[in-house]
């Protein structure tokens, strides 16, 4: 799915990730922890191609991000639902239609997939807020919105970084739980998240292995959690 | 893209594509305003061009027809005076063919004046030798040098002359006409380009989002082209129609007025004015494009 070979990345200063390899594969669920700016946010960009390693290489459903054109990349993220730490949302249009972006930047048919959406509004607690601008949500109900927006197309592969740093337990167990019903699915699954208990409560329920972020290096934590 | 693939793009419109991107009022009508404007510099350029080109080519046509000498002599002299003449003028340098009317061209030149039944023959009636001169023309002093000594009852009759620089300037205000045309279509090139990327530095985060979603560049960009295209052309057709009413209500031309007078379009020619807001519409097309796809290709 997302391969990253001996990868290295700076921002322009000093090296930020260095030699990193990870083999995602398909059906897998990581975590990534790591110290707030040791570069979970810039590790997950580099795994959906919003950035170019500056050393090694990273490979996105087998090619080479650096030999893969604008449009490759525009379609390979329909293949990748990204949430973003700082979930960004077309502010003039309800919810509802945030939600379904991905289906209509993809060409399909809204109207057809409608009873998904609303189930899917309904799953992550928002079908109240479903005609609500972004501007009127909360930090949580954002980020909410913003993982129906990163599952609706069904992807291969979630991306989600701090996707329940402002929900209460309840709800981040609730998005868990989404989460983890797409892995069983099949889904390759990614969070990055500072969230212990968050991590602790996903082992009982899935394989999950954990990834830290330390020194620049990318090891794996050990099952010490 | 072919025409129809284009017109079903703008007009049926992937609305959602348009949705995507936040409606811009004060722009919008800003953007509608200068391409009215333009369109109606446009009409009046093309108005001038259209009709300096009419006049020079008259113009023109006169001034190929000829000049005229006219030998008013005794009736006993004018035969030879006119084969003096004649002679005179094959040679004569500019000058292409002389040719001596008949009796008969010379009543029907004639006949307005006099009606058809007076019979000239009793009349004394001058000799009239039509000229017709090759494209540089002859030395007109020259000219009426020579007939002086040879024919001195020749009167070279060359009023056409004096348009000759008419014409030039004419031709000259035609392709001005023109090149204000192209002029002012590159002048709206550039406003739109300048509108439209205003309209992407102010809609950066929309193309962030869209493009984490995965929408390629094509849709991205299709959302502003088709605005921007749609309202050039809306803002085109009102400067058309504010143009034509102009153009319309303008003193009617009268035989012996000058060109400005003149200014407008006859028969066919109102199909010229029409094609203003389609080409304006596509100069915003190719604009808008150009301007997004740039901006698009430099975020990562
Ligand atoms: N666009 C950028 N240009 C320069 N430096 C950047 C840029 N983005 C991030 N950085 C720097 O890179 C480092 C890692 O940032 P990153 O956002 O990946 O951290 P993080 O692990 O996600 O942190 P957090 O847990 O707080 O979200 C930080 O020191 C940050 O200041
Ligand atoms: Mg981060």
């Amino acid at each position: 799915m997302i391969e990253l070979e001996n990868l290295a990345y700076s921002y322009g200063g000093g090296e930020l990730l260095s030699d990193v390899s990870l083999k995602l594969a398909p059906g897998s669920f990581h975590f990534l922890t790591g110290p707030s700016g040791s570069g979970k946010t810039t590790f997950l960009k580099l795994c959906y191609g919003a950035l170019v390693p500056t050393a090694g290489h990273a490979r996105i459903f087998g090619k080479d991000v650096r030999e893969m054109t604008r449009d490759e990349i525009a379609l390979a993220r329909r293949r990748i639902g990204v949430v973003h730490q700082d979930c960004q949302f077309l502010d003039h249009l309800p919810i509802s239609e945030n939600v379904a972006l991905p289906l209509t930047v993809a060409g399909r048919d809204v109207q057809a997939e409608s009873q998904n959406l609303a189930d899917l509004l309904g799953w992550c607690g928002l079908t109240p807020r479903a005609g609500a601008l972004p501007p009127q949500l909360s930090g949580g109900e954002r980020q909410r919105a913003a993982l129906a927006r990163a599952v609706i197309l069904s992807p291969d592969v979630i991306l989600a970084d701090e996707p329940t740093g402002n929900v209460d337990w309840e709800m981040s167990q609730r998005l868990l739980h989404l989460l983890v019903e797409l892995n069983r699915m099949g889904k390759t699954v990614m969070i990055a998240s500072h969230d212990l208990g968050l991590i602790r409560a996903a082992k009982q329920q899935v394989q999950a292995r954990v990834l830290r972020i330390s020194g620049r290096r990318l090891q794996l934590a050990g099952a010490d959690l | 893209m072919t025409v129809r693939s284009f017109a079903r793009e703008m007009l049926s419109g992937d609305a959602s594509a348009d949705r995507v991107v936040p409606p811009s009022g004060f722009t919008a009508h800003l953007t509608l305003f200068a391409a009215g404007v333009m369109t109606f510099l446009a009409v009046f350029a093309l108005a001038l061009s259209l009709a300096t080109g009419r006049l020079a080519e008259r113009w023109g046509e006169d001034l190929a027809h000829a000049s005229t000498l006219r030998i008013s002599a005794p009736a006993d002299q004018l035969g030879a005076q006119t084969e003096a003449a004649l002679r005179v003028l094959e040679t004569t340098e500019g000058v292409a063919s002389a040719r001596a009317l008949t009796a008969a061209e010379q009543q029907a030149l004639l006949a307005p004046w006099f009606g058809p039944d007076v019979p000239l023959e009793g009349l004394p009636v001058p000799q009239l030798i039509e000229v017709v001169e090759t494209d540089d023309g002859f030395d007109a002093a020259g000219l009426r040098l020579r007939l002086a000594t040879e024919a001195p009852g020749a009167v070279l009759d060359d009023h056409t002359r004096w348009r000759r620089p008419l014409v030039a300037a004419a031709t000259r205000l035609k392709t001005l006409g023109l090149l204000s045309i192209l002029l002012i279509g590159g002048a709206t090139a550039a406003m739109i380009t300048l509108a439209a990327n205003a309209a992407l530095s102010a809609n950066a985060q929309v193309i962030e989002v869209l493009r984490l979603v995965g929408a390629q560049d094509r849709y991205i960009a299709r959302a502003f082209v088709r605005r921007f295209t749609l309202r050039t052309f809306s803002g085109a057709v009102v400067g058309l129609a504010f143009g034509v009413v102009a153009i319309l209500f303008l003193p009617a031309a009268q035989d012996q007025a000058g060109f400005l007078t003149g200014l407008g379009f006859q028969g066919a020619q109102w199909l010229w004015p029409l094609l203003i807001p389609p080409v304006a519409a596509a100069v915003a097309y190719a604009a808008t494009q150009r301007a997004a796809l740039r901006v698009l290709g430099a975020l990562t």
